[in-house]
């Protein structure tokens, strides 16, 4: 008997060798496990045994069994996996072929500046404010300490619509506003961002239409040293952490003291290169503290009062962080320009 | 303000000090400047004197010179027609740099030349700057020009200039003086004052003249005589002076005018005194009245205008030009000066209009009162001493003007916590003094006094200014403001907008900014309400005129430009406002609009691509609606509105059945291409809320789908029958959607098939067959009744 079984799982195993599907091993996974099947026959006998025949008869036939299942399975697992790599092969394709173009958009440079700026200056308690921008000669002259036929609104030339109405020259209007609108809640923090147009011909480095940021604090103490930590954090943030600041003085009839801000050129490191025309700085930015007049007109008492304001030109941190150097480009939208500025850079 | 390092140094020692770090701390003082530059840039020029001097034998025009420099004698080949034997000339020695470039050594027509005999102009001068003598050869030099010393230290034009660029209100910087002032500040050295000493006859012009003022716009008129003046041309140092200054030589008398101007910055004028007459009347011009100005040209002028008239008319435009029929000309011989203030608002508005010069930039910016009498001496001392003139005594004086200075006090505490710096008062006191304030202490206090030259400095924080740009910022140390905790943020439509605007850029449209001016036409296009037009009043050019009322027409554009430049597919969007009136009033509103043209997809080797149309169009607004909480909220009606738009597609966009924007193909009349655009009301959609963010269950009973297809005509839209369909489903009827549009066989020419699949389900049971078909059923009964669609057999 024992022979008997030998000899079948040798047959078996013989078998097994050549088979090359899962259909003939499913076949001869009946043959051997059916009930007709040699195995079957095997058990048939046993009717004819004793009963301790029987029992090691019985464990016998069961062993038999699972070794033939356990072959069977494993051929199956093989071919299976014959089969697996046989379908993966034919569906390989050339993964070197171009892609299926996916659009990308993205914000304008312009936006882009003025998004970090806010963020920025979110971070730091400033709440973003809008105003008009066809606006009263009021809000954008007369209440910053600019009366009619004062000199300095030459450098200003304006698009006027009426006497009175005008397309503001500065954001700056916008602290007046601000400064009216909470003059019974006390201190401000605010920028605003906007447009702001000037009666300029478009040049490589002139717009008549341009954007600013003005910046504005006005509180109990507030000081130029102030003004300058802001600065600091500001010009860092944009053109990077080793970044310097420098105070030049400056006249703008709204601000008393007036500052113009120098960053350390951010090429060079301050060594004096092409770009800050070998000085080892540039100009960002005018600012100062916010004129007592100002404040007066815009219900502000002075004594008790200070303030500092500031104008960020987003085209000319533009043209400065990314090397641009012609204005108009911010305005012809080439979408081959625009599409340059349509990535991260990288969490920074 | 050009400003001459000779003229300034006449009073501020400059001795210790280079121009280019003088100009550097200027700098650091609020002072800009452009440039720093000389007459002459050349260098390598010595005083010759031409020894012999022969014609070329087989030239015309070349001479042979032999020229004494002083440590050597050279032969010179010199072209020019007025050289002669014993001049003294200006020679450039080989290894000399010119503005033309470097003098070698080289052979003239088989001669050596060992240098080169230079004209004025072979220097670098500006052209206005030389003679017309001058321009036909060369230059020579007077008797006491000393052989082989530096010719152009000997003509002054190695003078050095600072071209400052001035802040509008250092009204005291146009004047040397005011320099020397500021100088001396930042330096801490004394400054002295210009020499006046005047031999005057004994008759008083008071009595021989009338000055009569009628007018409001002159505080100060002061007239001085002088008397048998001779006009003839300037000492060198006063040419070379006024060329550093910027301002051309002319003869003694104009030039004295033009240089005592320079040194006060008081604007003078010289009158022939015999063409004058004695009644001199300042008053307003008439309206109409003429005058002819010293540039020959008729003027006529307006009763905005100041002039100075005699009895028989105007004589000169105040403070801007005088006029020709009391023009000082080369046989004057008595001269009358006018030393005047006139209304510095005034001579704007007629500078504006006639011409700017010298004289009204500064009477714009504004003069000091107590330099006018000054300056009117100055210039009959000068007069006395360099065109011989006799100085009558006495000046006619009319004088309302304020004379007194400002006093001023501060506190050391309000300067430092102004500056955030921690200054002494011994600095303070110190800074004030050198400025040359005068300071007196009453406790803490400065009382400061300030001179009426420093017109801009009226308050407290101007003598802050000062403190501070004399102390130098660069003290100033940053620190962060020490102020209460506050929570920053956006305001709400800010917010709106830059959602609106990245879910856009995601959606592959890339952001563009456009000019908010346009044409009459292109303001007036794709809007379709009542409105009137926002236009300049001095527009810079017709394309430039009119604030728009719709974004679209700027997006075209870029389009055009775009396509122009090969940039064959166009998916923008811009976020901006438009500007109308109405009733009078300016309006404002923020759209968000948008331009798609070409391909969104594509994969060429594939074949594969998705070009723009409606429909993808409506799939991005409807994703960008989905995005801002609107899902189920809109609907797209039939445009009848936007003429622009192509009128079979195009819609307008509705929010809880209020328009908010609209959305089409660009009518074929304005664009031959097949191009999209839309445009949204921020306002209009912020004025739907959207609920807050609500976890909802997810489903968990099954849903039924059932298919069905309804034959109608070809103008029937498929929202007639969807919203029947939706309608009798209720809340059964979980979702709908088209999966089939058919035209062709079985279906007759004028109509189509299209095919709905419907789902049904019910969030807290699971529904049965049954109760579906019924609803099923009814669906189709009732777009049958109340349409003339009918439900297609299979």
């Amino acid at each position: 008997m024992k022979e008997k079984m030998e000899l079948l799982k040798k047959e078996l195993k013989e078998k097994l060798e050549s088979v090359s599907d899962l259909k003939t091993l499913n076949e001869l996974k009946t043959t051997y496990l059916g009930k007709k099947g040699p195995i079957g026959e095997l058990s048939s006998m046993m009717g004819s045994l004793s009963i301790e025949e029987k029992k090691n008869f019985g464990k016998a036939l069961n062993d038999l069994k699972t070794e033939v299942t356990a072959l069977l399975e494993d051929v199956r697992v093989s071919l299976e996996e014959k089969e697996l790599n046989r379908k993966l092969e034919s569906e390989k394709i050339d993964v070197t072929l171009p892609s299926t173009k996916v659009r990308v958009g993205g914000v304008h440079p312009i936006t882009r500046v003025i998004e970090e700026v806010e963020d920025l200056f979110i971070s730091m308690g400033y709440d973003v404010v809008e105003g008009p921008e066809v606006e009263e000669d009021l809000y954008n002259f007369e209440k910053l300490n600019l009366p009619k036929g004062h000199p300095a609104r030459d450098s200003q030339d304006s698009f006027y619509i009426t006497n009175e109405l005008l397309l503001r020259t500065q954001t700056s209007a916008v602290q007046a506003r601000t400064m009216e609108a909470n003059k019974e809640k006390g201190p401000i923090r605010m920028i605003c961002p906007g447009k702001t147009y000037r009666r300029d011909n478009d040049d490589a480095t002139h717009s008549h239409q341009f954007h600013q940021i003005e910046g504005l604090v006005v509180d109990e103490n507030v000081s130029l040293a102030d003004l300058k930590g802001t600065l600091e954090v500001f010009a860092k943030k944009m053109f990077g952490e080793t970044r310097e600041v420098r105070f030049r003085p400056s006249f703008f009839p709204f601000t008393e003291p007036s500052i113009e801000v120098d960053v350390s050129c951010f090429k060079c490191g301050g060594e004096g290169c092409s770009l800050c025309k070998g000085t080892g700085w540039i100009e960002i930015l005018g600012s100062g503290m916010v004129h007592p007049n100002v404040l007066r007109d815009c219900g502000y008492d002075p004594e008790k009062y200070t303030g500092f304001a500031f104008g960020i030109g987003p085209e000319r941190v533009a043209m400065l962080k990314y090397g641009i150097n012609d204005i108009r480009n911010f305005y012809t939208d080439d979408l081959r320009f625009l599409n340059d500025f349509n990535r991260t850079e990288g969490g920074k | 303000m050009k400003l001459s390092r000779n003229f300034v140094s006449d009073y501020v020692d400059l001795s210790k000090i280079d121009t280019k770090t003088l100009a550097e701390k200027m700098v650091f003082a609020g002072n800009e400047y452009e440039e720093i530059s000389k007459i002459s840039p050349a260098s390598g020029l010595v005083v010759g004197k031409v020894l012999e001097c022969e014609m070329h034998p087989e030239s015309t025009k070349l001479h042979i010179c032999k020229i004494d420099l002083g440590d050597s004698i050279k032969q010179i080949i010199c072209g020019a027609p007025n050289i002669e034997k014993g001049q003294k000339v200006i020679v450039a020695r080989v290894g000399a740099k010119l503005p033309g470039g470097e003098i070698k050594k080289a052979k003239l027509a088989g001669m050596e030349s060992e240098g080169m005999v230079c004209s004025l102009a072979e220097l670098g001068l500006d052209s206005k700057y030389v003679t017309e003598e001058d321009k036909k050869g060369i230059h020579v030099l007077e008797e006491d020009a000393e052989v082989g010393s530096d010719a152009l230290a000997y003509l002054g034009l190695d003078d050095e200039y600072i071209d400052f660029e001035l802040t509008s209100n250092r009204a005291d910087l146009m004047s040397v003086l005011g320099m020397a002032y500021e100088i001396g500040a930042i330096l801490n050295e004394k400054v002295k004052t210009p020499k006046v000493q005047l031999k005057e006859t004994k008759e008083n012009i008071c009595d021989s003249y009338k000055l009569s003022v009628q007018t409001k716009k002159c505080p100060i008129y002061l007239g001085k005589l002088v008397h048998n003046v001779t006009i003839k041309e300037s000492p060198k140092w006063m040419k070379e002076r006024l060329m550093a200054s910027g301002m051309r030589p002319i003869n003694n008398v104009v030039d004295i005018s033009n240089y005592v101007m320079l040194e006060y910055g008081q604007p003078l004028h010289f009158f022939d005194a015999d063409k004058l007459g004695n009644h001199v009347i300042v008053r307003n011009a008439k309206e109409k009245e003429t005058l002819q100005t010293l540039d020959t040209q008729e003027r006529v002028l307006d009763k905005n205008d100041i002039v100075i008239a005699n009895e028989e008319g105007p004589v000169c435009l105040a403070g801007v030009m005088g006029g020709m029929n009391t023009e000082v000309e080369m046989d004057t011989k008595n001269i009358f000066i006018e030393a005047a203030i006139f209304d510095s608002y005034s001579i704007r508005t007629t500078s504006k209009k006639i011409l700017k010069s010298e004289a009204s930039i500064r009477y714009e910016k504004g003069i000091d009162p107590n330099r006018t009498k000054l300056a009117i001496e100055r210039a009959a001392y000068l007069l006395q001493e360099y065109a011989g003139g006799t100085v009558t005594k006495g000046i006619l004086t009319h004088d309302e003007a304020d004379h007194k200075e400002k006093v001023i006090s501060i506190t050391l505490e309000k300067i430092n916590q102004v500056l955030g710096m921690e200054i002494s008062k011994k600095d303070v006191k110190d800074i004030f003094t050198r400025l040359g304030f005068q300071v007196d202490m009453k406790g803490t206090e400065f009382i400061v006094t300030v001179p009426t030259r420093r017109l801009d400095i009226s308050i407290k924080e101007d003598l802050i200014e000062e403190v501070g740009r004399i102390y130098g910022y660069d003290h100033v140390k940053g620190h962060l403001p020490l102020l209460n905790v506050k929570r920053g943020g956006r305001s709400e439509i800010a917010n709106y907008v830059l959602e609106l605007k990245h879910r856009l850029a995601s959606l592959g449209l890339t952001e563009v900014i456009t000019y908010s001016l346009g044409t009459k036409e292109e303001s007036n296009s794709f809007t379709h309400f009542e409105s009137e037009d926002i236009t300049l009043l001095e527009p810079l050019s017709e394309d430039k005129k009119v604030m728009r009322k719709s974004l679209i027409p700027s997006l075209l554009k870029v389009f055009e430009y775009n396509l122009a430049r090969k940039n064959k597919d166009v998916f923008i969007y811009e976020a901006g406002s438009i500007y109308y009136k109405k009733e009078g009033k300016v309006k404002e509103e923020k759209k968000i609009s948008g331009l798609l043209y070409g391909t969104y997809l594509t994969n060429d080797w594939k074949k594969e691509k998705l070009d723009v149309d409606f429909y993808l169009v409506k799939g991005i607004l409807e994703n960008v609606f989905h995005y801002m909480g609107f899902t189920n909220r809109y609907e797209w009606k039939e445009n009848t509105i936007i003429k622009e738009l192509h009128p079979g597609r195009s819609v307008q966009i509705l929010v809880d059945g209020k328009v908010v924007g609209y959305m089409g193909q660009v009518h074929p009349n304005i664009s031959k291409k097949e191009v999209y655009v839309f445009e949204l009301s921020v306002e209009e959609l912020m004025n739907h809320s959207v609920r807050m963010l609500k976890f909802k269950e997810v489903p968990k009973y099954p849903s039924i789908q059932k298919d069905l297809a309804f034959v109608m005509k070809k103008d029937m839209t498929s929202k007639t029958v969807m919203d029947i369909l939706k309608h009798v489903g209720g809340k059964m009827l979980n979702s709908i959607d088209v999966f089939d549009v058919y035209v062709g066989e079985n279906v007759k020419e004028d109509e189509k098939s299209i095919a709905y699949s419907l789902t049904f389900q019910d969030p807290t049971r699971t529904l049965t067959d049954e109760e579906v078909m019924v609803t099923f059923k009814k669906m189709i009964e009732e777009v049958e009744k109340k349409t003339s669609a009918r439900v297609r057999d299979k």
